[in-house]
């Protein structure tokens, strides 16, 4: 009994170590100092800020929009590469699948420098000037992204009833349809779970940001400027800029309501499930 | 003749992206690893690569890092998977979420927010480059430890830990017999989720050791904003070799333990 409490004990302390920075953040939002550790009374005035900072919000809308983009983008080319593969011959699916895992286990950095000085090349030699742009940004993304669609799509297929395609082209349908309406569906908890990640690994990333930007989306003719790379720049000279505080908050509270909502939703799925095969 | 789509040809829009962005990238850090600035055949890089001590002990230091970040993160999520996975508690799986759910707030911002509290509590990387640094890498790779070992060790064979048990076994050999063995496809997934991401990071020795601490991603990161594309390409190529030899060194094993598993039969 006392080394189960014991080594639960363990298990919180980590638990809570791994929120307390996130927390003191969150606790000096409600404040208005330079520096967490001063508390100089309640105050809302961080979060006003970080909606009339420009600066900021230009980042956080440069950063959704390239989420959604990139991540609609590699679900595309993931889970289309992961169908043809599926259905390739043994060979050729044997090289999708490896070719797939190159960007897995490469470092980001080295996917970041490879891009970068493929873009740098082709600009000198091709195009005569620098051809960074939201477009270089965008082929970064989806690289960082594509391949755990396709990992995410890939045992969803094996799951799959083989006769179910094969019935709908019977049926009348054409390859296109049986593909949209009969394939597709089936998919569709994997194609959702890839997508989820895509967003995740968008938002998440600098370092292929840093190499591949180029001017664009919302900072217009500047290099666009990303939530990472603009905290990233700020840090550097001094603590978290104190609206960011405010940021991780608000960031953290839509986290625990898709979480919390994410699991509900899971277990009122497994439930019915479990009703079903009762009857 | 009408085109009649085809499912195979499906993956054809995917096979050409990941060749043009990732093949050909590959293939162009290799010519510019062995080719000089004005583009002729050299060995320059890697000469100065291999006879530079700065760049020798960068490369040993990222490894060092590497292997004792591993370590610490396996040491300390181990035991939570363990007991996640074996608790009869059905909350179990809402613990392993609250593990998971740091890694989505922003890792450049949580990394920094590491920096802030350490300061705050007098751990700056300014006075303490080596203690910051490891314990914002641990902060951030723990997670990543704890999820491959949880879904591991909820596959464990129970009754031939029950077995061992019963056969006389006392605890310690339990663990060594039984359920380590059973466990180390996790372990190696696991240990690949922290090791290269170690080595190649930039962003956590940068912020938490205050630019004191270079890692080989710093290294190339650096040679990167300075334009030194050779040199930069190089040390890249030498991270994408130390890939290649930790997946043939884990793939060794796993065959080994797929053979293994199969032969217990």
């Amino acid at each position: 009994m006392v080394k189960k409490i014991l080594s639960f004990s363990f298990l919180f302390l980590i638990l809570i170590l791994m929120y307390v920075p996130i927390f003191v953040l969150i606790v000096f939002s409600f404040t208005n100092t330079t520096y967490i550790g001063d508390w100089n009374g309640f105050s809302l005035k961080l979060y006003v800020d970080l909606f009339t900072d420009q600066e900021t919000m230009i980042a956080l809308g440069n950063t959704i929009i390239l989420a959604v983009i990139s991540a609609v983008v590699s679900t595309f080319l993931g889970v289309t590469g992961a169908i043809g593969a599926f259905y390739s011959k043994k060979r050729n699916r044997a090289l999708v699948e490896n070719l797939n895992q190159l960007p897995v286990v490469n470092p980001e950095i080295v996917i970041a420098l490879s891009l970068v000085v493929m873009f740098v090349s082709v600009g000198n030699v091709i195009f005569h000037k620098q051809i960074f742009s939201f477009w270089t940004l965008l082929v970064g993304h989806v690289i960082l992204a594509a391949p755990f669609v396709y990992l995410n799509v890939k045992p969803k297929l094996q799951q799959l009833d083989p006769s179910l395609y094969e019935a709908a082209l019977d049926l009348g349908c054409s390859p296109r349809k049986a593909l949209n309406k009969v394939m597709v569906p089936q998919l569709v908890p994997g194609i959702l779970s890839g997508f989820m990640l895509a967003i995740t690994l968008s938002l998440d990333d600098f370092i292929v940001t840093a190499f591949v930007r180029g001017p664009g989306l919302l900072s217009g003719e500047n290099a666009i400027e990303t939530l990472s790379t603009l905290v990233q720049a700020k840090i550097k000279k001094g603590p978290i800029p104190p609206e960011l505080r405010a940021l991780t908050a608000i960031i953290f509270l839509i986290v625990l309501i898709v979480v919390i909502g994410y699991t509900i939703y899971n277990n009122k799925r497994s439930t019915k499930v479990k009703k079903r095969r009762n009857y | 003749m009408r085109f009649r789509l085809q499912r195979k040809q499906l993956c054809i829009p995917y096979v050409l992206f990941l060749i043009l962005f990732v093949i050909i990238p590959i293939l162009f850090i290799v010519y510019y690893a062995f080719t000089d600035s004005n583009g002729y055949f050299t060995f320059d890089s890697l000469i100065s690569f291999f006879t530079s001590t700065n760049k020798l002990n960068v490369l040993i230091q990222s490894l060092l890092f590497s292997v004792i970040n591993t370590i610490v993160c396996l040491v300390i999520g181990y035991p939570i998977a363990y007991l996640l996975a074996s608790s009869k508690w059905k909350a179990s799986y809402v613990i392993v979420m609250l593990f998971v759910m740091p890694m989505w707030i922003n890792f450049v911002l949580r990394t920094a927010a590491t920096r802030d509290v350490l300061t705050w509590i007098g751990i700056a990387g300014g006075n303490h480059p080596y203690i910051a640094t490891f314990i914002g890498l641990a902060y951030n790779y723990i997670p990543f430890v704890i999820l491959p070992l949880y879904s591991t060790m909820l596959k464990l064979d129970k009754t031939q830990i029950e077995a061992a048990t019963d056969l006389g076994c006392n605890r310690l050999q339990v663990f060594t017999k039984s359920i380590f063995p059973q466990s180390i496809p996790g372990v190696i997934s696991a240990a690949q989720m922290v090791f290269m991401p170690t080595m190649s990071s930039y962003v956590i020795p940068e912020t938490l050791s205050e630019g004191k601490i270079v890692l080989f991603g710093n290294s190339i990161y650096i040679g990167f904003s300075n334009n030194q594309w050779n040199s930069a390409s190089f040390m890249a190529i030498i991270m994408l070799l130390i890939v290649g030899i930790t997946m043939l060194v884990t793939r060794n094993y796993t065959e080994k333990d797929a053979k293994g598993g199969s032969s217990r039969w």
